[in-house]
């Protein structure tokens, strides 16, 4: 069932999908094509694909140890902004200063910007029991805010004819491209290898171990004697830190400037990357990749259907609607008992 | 002077009135236990609804039952997957909203170029036309009273009523409601569906008075600021009210003042509500340690089955 499930979700989805566009008077199999092989058939869009996939891989990782403590870290969006803001922010200080040394003071400065900022949300948890679910998610709003703040006052490009964007990153804070010719630069490497070893660090070592307890057995961890604070800090620091990490990459690669809508919702759309790789970290590597797709696949029949983009977000959302549907399967049996005495409730 | 005062007083008005109608349903929901993170994905589906309807029948009285209507399907789905078969509320909310978002845009994508008649404000000869009392307390849209009037009838039913105490205390402990007989699920069910409701209101409001336009995303994230309105609220509901004034108000202000040429950062006001959010959520938290802990339902989120 643990693989079953997954495939009937994928299954309901095309089959609800394909209805959509029958509705809506679409050729469903021209539709149905264009949305999902066409982006696995061109150099161009597998590589897209690929660009997309670094990010949200990188978010949804994070995440995923939260989601498994039981802390609910849905303001990654936010975090994401802060770390491209104070990771750009540093590449703009070194403008024109070459060296090996400035992408990764700025990766650092990513990683401490969105630890911190999500270090407030842990903070107020730990301290006073305020709710991180939301707390985190308005300071999302807060960091899209500060963003455009920033780009319109103190980060905006000086020789911009008042864009409310900054300078273009030089060459030593723009991303080592690793497919010659495409866009797909050197953060997808790093995020397939922190999905090894988050994945390592979960199953193998002993602070993983009591993130997973925290979240199934809260009491059972406290009797053991864990630390639920703890658990609480550490979700929250390597989630606001990949997301940080994740911000900034998107900022010094693709898009390469700090703008106003740097922010595109990869930061809301991770969770449902997280949830449909089960909050597995490998399993995280198809699931952003799928998701990915479902983005190129929008992008292209925006293009030959002149569909809206947005026909992206009904995947995305019949996709977990069936994906945690499907999952009552795994965690109970279906038994079909015609005798009629059973009341339930 | 005058003038411009009761222009603003009306400006806030409508501003808040959207964030009163998704923030009350979404307050009788958590107060059953439930988080729905789906307001955002009801409401822009119920502005749709509310549009299309106007646009095909110029009807108001059908466009606003079809946006609660729609709302309350999109419930539907969200009650039937978190009720009956137990999923997390996060993600299915979650998914409730980029579906709704989804499913407005590829639905409206062929009315983005047209308008509709909108709801007008009441005219009450007499009442209407007295100088200043007129226009603040006696023009507004119908909506708007039913808005006011939805708070007070929330209010009586979570506070004197049997079945309100017994949804409250469904939202404390659902094991012990369920202990002495309680239909938990169903209670849940029937305030998911009334918080649906009352998003698809919240959304025609925006489509049908605030503008008489379809914009993709028009909602702008009203549906997760009506989620915090609960929060600042304290799930108390008179203090929606409080809070969705204030919030609309610092909108409205904002496009006054720039109006008026005053260049206050506008990204620094804009952050407030928000951080105000956080800070009545510490002082809350702070303030209720000394006293009896009983801000926020206890089984906010949490999953229930009976054989559990």
């Amino acid at each position: 069932m643990v693989f079953l499930s997954p495939i009937l979700a994928l299954t309901l989805t095309a089959l609800s999908t394909f209805f959509i566009f029958f509705l809506a008077g679409v050729d469903g199999f021209g539709a149905f094509y264009v949305l999902f092989i066409e982006p696995l058939s061109t150099q161009y869009n597998f590589s897209e694909m690929l660009v997309k996939a670094a990010p949200l891989m990188m978010i949804a990782l994070g995440l995923s140890v939260g989601f498994r403590a039981g802390v609910w870290n849905i303001g990654a969006e936010g975090q994401y902004t802060v770390g491209a803001i104070v990771g750009g922010a540093v590449g703009l200080y070194f403008y024109e200063v070459e060296g090996f040394w400035v992408l990764p003071l700025m990766s650092l400065a990513a990683i401490v910007g969105g630890m911190l900022y999500a270090g407030i949300a842990a903070f107020l948890r730990t301290k006073f029991q305020v709710n991180e679910i939301l707390v985190t998610l308005m300071l999302t709003y807060v960091a899209i805010l500060l963003l455009s703040a920033m780009v319109h006052g103190p980060l905006r490009d000086p020789d911009g004819f008042n864009f409310p964007e900054s300078r273009l990153f030089h060459d030593s804070a723009t991303l080592p491209i690793i497919w010659e010719g495409t866009r797909v630069h050197i953060g997808l490497a790093l995020a397939v290898i922190f999905s090894f070893l988050t994945y390592f660090w979960i199953k193998k070592h002993i602070s993983g171990m009591q993130i997973n307890i925290s979240g199934i057995a809260p009491r059972a961890a406290k009797f053991a004697g864990f630390d639920e604070n703890k658990a609480v800090w550490l979700s929250l620091l390597v989630s606001g830190g990949l997301a940080g990490l994740a911000g900034l990459l998107e900022a010094a690669g693709p898009v390469g400037q700090l703008v106003p809508h740097l922010p595109t919702g990869y930061g809301f759309t991770a969770i449902i990357v997280a949830f449909l790789a089960r909050l597995n970290p490998l399993g995280i590597i198809f699931s952003s990749l799928l998701i990915a797709l479902t983005y190129i696949g929008g992008e292209n029949a925006q293009i030959t259907y002149d569909l809206p983009s947005s026909i992206t977000s009904i995947f995305q959302g019949m996709l977990l609607f069936y994906f945690l549907a499907c999952d009552v399967l795994i965690r109970h049996k279906i038994i079909f008992n015609f005798s009629k005495n059973i009341n339930h409730e | 002077m005058n003038e411009l005062f009761i222009q603003i007083v009306l400006g806030i008005s409508i501003a808040s009135t959207p964030l009163i109608f998704a923030a009350i349903g979404e307050l009788v929901v958590e107060r059953s236990g439930v988080l729905n993170l789906g307001l955002e994905g009801m409401m822009i589906v119920g502005a749709i609804t509310g549009f299309a309807v106007q646009f095909h029948y110029n009807n108001v009285v059908l466009a606003v039952l079809a946006s609660i209507v729609a709302g309350m399907m999109l419930a539907t789905v969200f009650a039937f997957l978190t009720q009956v078969l137990l999923t997390n509320h996060v993600a299915t909310g979650l998914a409730l909203t980029l579906f709704g978002l989804g499913v407005s845009a590829f639905w409206g994508r062929s009315y983005s170029k047209v308008t509709v008649d909108r709801i007008d404000a009441i005219n009450i000869p007499g009442l209407s036309d007295l100088p200043v009392v007129g226009p603040l307390v006696f023009s507004y849209d119908p909506l708007f009273y039913l808005s006011i009037m939805a708070v007070f009838l929330v209010w009586y039913f979570l506070n004197k009523t049997k079945k309100g105490l017994i949804l409250r205390a469904i939202g404390d402990n659902h094991d012990a409601a369920h202990a002495i007989g309680h239909k938990v699920v169903r209670y849940r069910f029937l305030a998911i569906l009334f918080g649906g409701a009352m998003a698809g209101l919240g959304g025609v409001y925006l489509s049908l008075v605030q503008v008489p336009i379809w914009v993709e995303g028009m909602t702008a994230g009203r549906g997760w600021i009506a989620l915090a309105l609960v929060v600042f609220a304290s799930w108390q509901p008179f203090k929606v009210i409080v809070g969705a004034l204030i919030f609309g108000g610092i909108s409205i202000l904002q496009l006054h003042a720039q109006g008026y040429g005053v260049n206050v950062d506008a990204q620094y006001l804009s952050m407030l509500p928000y951080l105000m959010t956080i800070i009545v959520l510490v002082t809350l938290r702070v303030r209720s340690k000394s006293k009896s802990d009983r801000v926020m339902p206890h089984c906010l989120g949490k999953v229930f089955h009976s054989t559990q």
